[in-house]
């Protein structure tokens, strides 16, 4: 009974109880206790769904990528709040993006970063992992929506996670 | 509260309020579904997030101590918001759901 007191994955369950205390406004004897179950409880029950962990190095260059992509966020926002005030027709396309990332975790932070970012939103990955069908909201040159997002996210990711 | 920060905290109301209204207006003007999709992702994330720093800002002073929950629900928006747009966006290609004439390349459908 007491060897199944423990948490398999440490940093899930510490940001779980940091989370649930934060919720809970205000740390207090009730909240700690239920904390601590929830950090015992969830990564008991979604350990299936977890890929295997990457190697994760240079840990401090993520508050890099996230100020980046924060700033990306905003230009992303003007420019489609422009194209959506101004007449005219946008012109969409479907692109597919080769991908040089290998890790589940890795690619989906990718695809999280494209759907937050500049007209564009993921919508599928390949079975093999190597092909990301992009929508991009308005467009002249697919080559140049591929580049930039290959030099300014998916190059950090590759020194982060391979 | 002195006056600046009442001004501030106007203008952060008023831009969160004009990108959540643009992202209302994309969902009616953009011509099919796929470009809807770019609405809520986007215009509505920077939407929510100026007027939950407002809303921290304002209780973090009114009421004298930092108060957390805004940052959570910044935090859980920008985690959800690409998952559901990537969910959309796979069940519309599934269906197949028609793109606009314009629209160059394809989806597709494993």
């Amino acid at each position: 009974m007491l060897d199944r007191l423990n948490f398999p994955q440490p940093c899930l369950s510490l940001i779980l109880f940091v989370v649930w205390q934060v919720l809970s406004d205000g740390v207090s004897g009730a909240s700690v206790v239920m904390g601590l179950m929830l950090a015992w409880l969830i990564p008991r029950l979604t350990h299936g769904f977890w890929p295997e962990r990457p190697p994760f190095r240079k840990p401090w260059k993520m508050a890099g990528y996230l100020l980046l992509v924060t700033r990306d966020i905003v230009t992303a926002s003007i420019a489609v709040t422009r194209l959506i005030l101004t007449p005219g027709r946008p012109r969409p396309v479907f692109i597919s993006y080769p991908l040089t990332l290998q890790n589940p975790l890795a690619i989906s932070m990718l695809a999280s970063t494209i759907s937050l970012t500049p007209g564009t939103v993921s919508a599928d990955v390949s079975d093999d992992n190597k092909l990301l069908l992009i929508h991009s909201l308005d467009t002249e040159d697919e080559q140049k929506v591929i580049d930039t997002i290959r030099n300014r996210y998916e190059s950090r990711l590759l020194e982060m996670f391979q | 509260m002195n006056q600046a920060l009442e001004i501030l905290l106007s203008i952060l109301l008023l831009t969160g309020g004009f990108f959540t209204l643009a992202g209302a207006i994309g969902l009616a003007r953009l011509p099919d579904f796929y470009t809807r999709l770019h609405g809520p992702t986007k215009a509505t994330t920077l939407g929510v997030g100026a007027i939950m720093i407002s809303s921290l800002i304002y209780f973090s002073v009114t009421e004298g101590s930092i108060n957390m929950t805004e940052i959570l629900i910044m935090v859980f928006l920008v985690l959800t918001a690409p998952v559901s747009a990537n969910m959309m966006a796979k069940a519309a290609m599934h269906i197949g759901v028609r793109t606009t004439e314009e629209t160059r390349g394809q989806g597709w459908d494993q």
